[in-house]
């Protein structure tokens, strides 16, 4: 019979519902409708300890308006800050983009999985990112530059509806300019100035045609975009346990109770956001 | 062992009157036509002769609680500067559940898995409950819709139980199962109940069989994936349901909530409310995207997290406690046991997946 858990040995539980308190150190304009926020933790010992894996994700909360979650962007390698970037569209991100330097928000992170980074050493690697969905292969693509030596050739497609709707464009200028990192980057429709590539982030993938051999992929984009980004490796014969996606759900307590962020019996915000393609593929169709 | 208390009939007003001074104690109660758990008061009826429409899980799992407090407050020295003091809520105080009913205290087993069994327990729930002392009654004749039997429960069933307590016709036999229940056997009107050991076991086997299963088949319980996996199931089946949440709000194991934020000028709370899967802004994202826009997805989900998914998680348990409450107060008389028997009623299309199976691969 089923014993009720109750009378198991306690110990003092942290509470995972209560944000710790960070505050706003620098507020980058990345497109007209991104953000990206660099915070410390107040306590300066919370700072020093803190460690997550690249991929896993934080719940920001605005008090008075609510809680919404973001990847952290900044890589575990460059610990002087956390960065999140938020896309204006709801409740919590408006409020977000009404802030400034100085101000105080709660921080209640490191919560998810996180990109399975070990597995792709020694391998080539392939991101494929769209719009605001460059913001967790960032976090990886620098962890990656940071222990460069551990991975492969790095190519990354980016797209975005126009140039100025491309994110991080500092670091896209940097990986330009590197030697050791393709970068392709394309928008939906002509512009004026834009001399790259035009057309959709997987169309571009179709004519990139990157060779599956000993490579991963890794993409991030609006849900259509990852849906047609799939097909397209699939086309290109990549394994499906080499094709790894982050995905997006409505999230509310970031640990796999309050019950809307599920996919079958797995959970985004605890189990993922990272899902292989191999392990999606085992999910109720949804 | 369990010790056996006995409060005559006469006297079970002056128990609950005597545990109530020093710890609040929640009766089923007769308010007008509904059954509701209240606080032990003298002038309420008690009804122990049918189940409660509410379940008592709001005893433990408020359907709106403050999670913290938060204050803004202005740097005296630098208006500019706004510092936030975040404080949580007073720990709860202990509490009883009397004569709850086998299924209502199932409902709390099935919280416990996902609330306390984990790596990241949920210490609002943990403390409520390792704090309130349940009391279920041995069920003394099902109503329309019950199907616990089904569904691995059964009207004397004590999964989730401190004391389980039996009717009989001079009073109530009352057998501590936990240390908590024995602690409550210690009140005042409680006499030896050993002499009534024998009647009460009879009693709680003759109510075992009063409630039929409606879909488990010789024991074995089956769910065809592919009609799982077919939309057509799911949009006939439900095409009647309005989405109204009744089934949810009423159900002793559904867990579902949502967080928001209540402010004004300075200072405010964050809440946790009981929020449900039926519900469109359930999983609707800010960017407009809904994972689940339909409302066949949504009840899909639901038979599904109880029938599938959770037992798939937790060794087979099935996240249904067979109350019957979503098929009594259902407005439109959607029936999930005629559901869960049509998704395994097909056997020969279909490669029937039972959780012994899916663990073994």
């Amino acid at each position: 019979m089923y014993q009720t858990p109750v009378r198991r040995k306690r110990k003092v539980i942290k509470n995972p519902y209560l944000p710790e308190l960070v505050t706003i150190t620098k507020i980058i304009d990345e497109t007209p409708n991104i953000k990206s926020y660099q915070v410390i933790f107040n306590d300066p010992e919370r700072m020093k300890n803190f460690s997550f894996q690249p991929g896993q994700v934080g719940q920001l909360s605005v008090f008075g308006v609510g809680e919404s979650t973001f990847v952290i962007n900044s890589p575990p390698t460059r610990m002087e800050y956390l960065q999140f970037s938020v896309m204006k569209a709801g409740e919590v991100t408006s409020a977000i983009h009404e802030l400034y330097v100085g101000d105080q928000i709660g921080l209640r992170a490191p919560l998810g999985n996180w990109f399975p980074y070990e597995m792709m050493k020694g391998k080539k690697i392939l991101f494929i990112g769209g719009g605001i969905g460059l913001a967790p292969l960032r976090t990886l693509i620098l962890f990656m530059l940071d222990n460069r030596d551990d991975y492969g050739d790095i190519t990354i497609i980016y797209g975005a509806r126009t140039p100025p709707d491309l994110c991080y464009k500092k670091d896209l200028k940097e990986w330009e300019s590197r030697s050791d990192i393709e970068l392709i980057l394309t928008v939906d429709n002509e512009y004026p100035g834009w001399d790259k590539r035009i057309g959709f982030v997987p169309t571009v993938l179709n004519e990139v045609a990157p060779s599956p051999d000993n490579t991963v992929a890794i993409t991030c984009g609006p849900p259509i975009m990852i849906k047609f980004v799939l097909e397209g490796l699939a086309k290109l014969k990549f394994q499906d346990d080499h094709i790894i996606t982050t995905l997006e759900r409505r999230m509310k307590c970031g640990i796999g109770i309050c019950g809307r962020c599920n996919i079958g019996t797995k959970y985004v915000c605890k189990d993922g956001p990272v899902f292989s393609l191999a392990q999606l593929k085992e999910l109720p169709p949804e | 062992m369990a010790e056996i208390g006995f409060i005559p009939k006469d006297r079970l007003r002056d128990f609950l009157e005597t545990v109530n001074k020093t710890i609040p104690v929640y009766v089923p109660c007769c308010e007008g036509d509904v059954v509701l758990f209240r606080r032990y008061a003298v002038d309420n009826v008690l009804c122990l002769d049918r189940p409660a429409h509410t379940p008592p899980k709001t005893i433990i799992f408020p359907q709106s609680e403050c999670l913290f407090t938060f204050r803004f407050e202005k740097d005296p020295h630098d208006p500019k500067k706004t510092t936030i003091q975040l404080a949580e809520p007073e720990e709860p105080s202990e509490a009883i559940i009397f004569a709850a009913r086998p299924c209502d205290a199932k409902g709390f087993t099935i919280y416990d898995r996902v609330y306390i069994d984990t790596d990241m327990p949920d210490p609002y729930y943990k403390k409520r409950r390792e704090k309130t002392t349940i009391v279920t009654m041995v069920c003394p004749s099902p109503s329309p819709g019950c199907f616990c039997t089904a569904v691995g429960g059964s009207p004397a069933n004590r999964e989730g139980a401190d004391v389980m307590m039996t009717e009989l016709e001079n009073g109530y036999v009352l057998e501590s199962l936990t240390e908590k229940g024995k602690a409550l056997l210690l009140y005042q009107y409680v006499e030896d109940g050993q002499a009534f050991r024998e009647a009460a076991e009879a009693k709680q086997l003759e109510v075992k069989n009063l409630v039929h299963a409606p879909f488990q088949k010789e024991g074995v319980y089956n769910i065809s994936k592919t009609i799982f996996n077919s939309d057509e199931f799911w949009e006939t089946e439900i095409d009647k349901c309005i989405s109204c949440g009744a089934c949810t709000y009423l159900c002793p194991t559904c867990y579902c909530f949502n967080i928001t934020d209540e402010h004004a000028i300075t200072r405010g709370e964050r809440l946790r409310n009981w929020d449900a899967c039926m519900f469109f802004h359930f999983t609707l994202e800010a960017s407009g995207h809904n994972p689940r826009p339909t409302k066949y997805q949504r009840f899909k989900n639901r038979v599904g997290h109880k029938f599938l998914y959770y037992p798939e998680k937790y060794d087979g348990v099935i996240a249904c406690c067979g109350c019957g409450r979503c098929i009594r107060h259902c407005p439109v008389s959607v029936d999930i046991r005629e559901i869960v028997a049509h998704l395994q009623s097909s056997t020969s299309d279909v490669s029937n997946t039972s959780e012994k199976e899916k663990k073994g691969d």
